[in-house]
């Protein structure tokens, strides 16, 4: 089998941009990545794009050319992206095509997402009387971890200053005012203990990545990131997982996140302390610490130290979420996780600038998680 | 006045209320491999088998964690009232049976603690222009709803 490669990386920046449709930011951000990859549209012989709000975003070829290449929307939640650059990747492994791309692109409304019980296989009571909310999810995840491990309030608020610092040096985040950990703390608490300044919102944007077979690579660049692994996984029973009204009693069994991560690095042959710089799901800042245990890169607990030493800055032993993260970036779904692997390439390459962790990284991941409990790891090397 | 209450949703827990009995869940249980599913479900989400009975689930449990809801929650599907008042929720451990979400009638984050027992209630979460109270499941520490009980 053959190896899948890396060789361009486009973002269109994240925020908000009237007027502009989620295709055209697509469109700019395909560009940008075959601009980096040197290669042109008709070339590309196959992709994946994802997308929440976009119900057909393979029109995207009406704004690049009507080449006749096959376009797969995809879509799977939070892990969409994650799902986009896995399936471009397999294309290249299987010897499907030589050259392909991974698009994301989305354009949320303002405010929390509001959507039908019944899509999730929910009944209605759920949502009539306030339980269908994601955050609720994220605010008794990291409850019960803060009890058991003993992480502080100053360690959630510390993780979210640090995202909205790494977002202040990246000229295409979204949230770029730096933010002390006391100014997140005296932010209003939204679902105890996370409070406002400790969430992602839903926002606009969009990130293309293109790919190539490995034994192809020098034709475009010098410096490919290699695509290692890719893994998904779903929930199992009697793991905690969003939008659940109830779980079963027991030993508790891992997450989605535990067992994708075990995968990656097990098809990878890289362990997490092999890996140099990260990029973990920050739904909300509670969330960045626990998939940090989730993730291998310390056991819980760990994280109280860690970060009160500093260890997942930019300059740091092991950064986490060097561009902002989505506290810093916020969630178009569709492209975020393109924008994970759009920063970790740039790491490897040694091009992030400001930005730039120190040393020479070698192995970087990326990590999505989402409703209804899944997530997706994506580990590269140079 | 009698004030008229509604059920939010049929077979969820046990309906009307009964003076003589306290409220139940209800769930159900795999005739097969004995899982307890709540809401009620017809397939078993461990063994696929599709055969399963009614089951009441424990009144009691303990508080396994919580968080606040602190903002109105986007409508629909949310429909409780305009004017929010900020609530709790929280998983209850039923001791062999399952975790399950519900509201809490504490809103204060601080006087709730993990590991504290709670008794099942029902609340009325909104009232209808008519001054019909739709209720829905909620937990309780357990002690509240002893004073309760005895005063009243
Ligand atoms: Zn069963």
């Amino acid at each position: 089998m053959t190896e899948a490669v890396i060789i361009g990386v486009g973002l269109h920046p994240f925020g908000r941009f009237a007027g502009k449709p989620a295709l055209d930011m697509g469109a700019d951000a395909v560009r940008l990545a075959m601009a980096d990859a040197g290669v042109n549209w008709p070339q590309i012989q196959g992709g994946y794009i994802g997308s929440y709000e976009v119900a057909n975003p393979d029109a995207i070829v009406g704004r690049l050319g009507l080449t006749g290449v096959p376009l797969r929307g995809v879509f799977n939640g939070c892990a969409t992206a994650g799902t986009a650059i896995a399936l471009a990747a397999r294309a290249i492994e299987t010897g499907e095509h030589d050259l392909t791309i991974a698009i994301g692109l989305d354009k949320h409304p303002r405010g929390a997402f509001a959507a039908d019980p019944s899509v999730a296989g929910i009944p209605s009571w759920y949502g009539q009387t306030g339980l269908f909310l994601t955050t609720h999810f994220f605010g008794m995840k990291i409850n019960r971890y803060m009890h058991d491990h003993g992480i502080s309030h100053e360690t959630l608020a510390r993780v979210a200053s640090k995202n909205f610092r790494n977002a202040a040096g990246n000229e295409k985040a979204w949230r770029r005012t730096p933010l002390s950990p006391e100014e997140v703390l005296a932010s209003p608490v939204l679902n105890y203990p996370l409070r406002q300044f400790m969430y992602c919102g839903p926002n606009e944007g969009a990130a293309a990545v293109v790919m190539c077979r490995a034994d192809q690579a020098h034709k475009y660049t010098s410096t490919p990131v290699r695509v290692r692994a890719t893994a998904l996984r779903s929930r199992r029973l009697g793991a905690f997982e969003v939008q659940s009204p109830s779980f079963p009693v027991g030993e508790p069994v891992e997450s989605p996140t535990v067992d994708a991560f075990r995968a990656a690095y097990e098809l990878a042959g890289i362990g997490p302390e092999d890996v140099d710089v990260a990029q973990l799901q920050d739904t909300d800042a509670g969330s960045e610490i626990i998939h940090m245990a989730e993730s291998g890169l310390c056991k819980d607990g760990e994280q109280e130290r860690l970060i009160a030493e500093g260890a997942t800055e930019i300059g740091g032993r092991l950064p986490v979420n060097t561009d902002g993260g989505l506290l810093g970036n916020g969630e178009p779904i569709g492209a975020s996780g393109l924008r994970q692997i759009h920063e970790i390439v740039l790491q490897l390459r040694g091009t992030a600038g400001t930005r730039q962790i120190p040393g020479t990284p070698r192995v970087g991941f990326t990590h999505l998680y989402g409703a209804p409990g899944a997530s997706a790891v994506t580990i590269l090397s140079t | 006045m009698t004030i008229t209450q509604k059920s939010v949703a049929e077979g969820l827990f046990t309906w009307p209320a009964d003076p003589s009995s306290p409220p139940r869940l209800i769930g159900s249980e795999c005739a097969d491999c004995g899982l307890v599913s709540f809401p009620a479900a017809p397939d078993c989400v461990r063994c696929a088998s599709t055969e399963s009975k009614e089951r009441l689930l424990s009144d009691h449990g303990t508080l396994w964690t919580y968080t606040t809801q602190n903002f109105r929650p986007p409508s629909p599907p949310y429909d409780g009232p305009v004017a929010f008042e900020p609530y709790t929720v929280g998983y209850i451990e039923l001791p062999g049976e399952l975790l399950v979400e519900a509201r809490l009638t504490e809103p204060d984050p601080d006087r709730l603690r993990i590991g504290q027992d709670m008794r099942l209630t029902l609340v009325p979460y909104t009232v209808l222009d008519d001054g019909t109270e739709v209720m829905t499941f909620a937990f309780a520490p357990a002690d509240f709803v002893a004073v309760e009980e005895e005063t009243s």
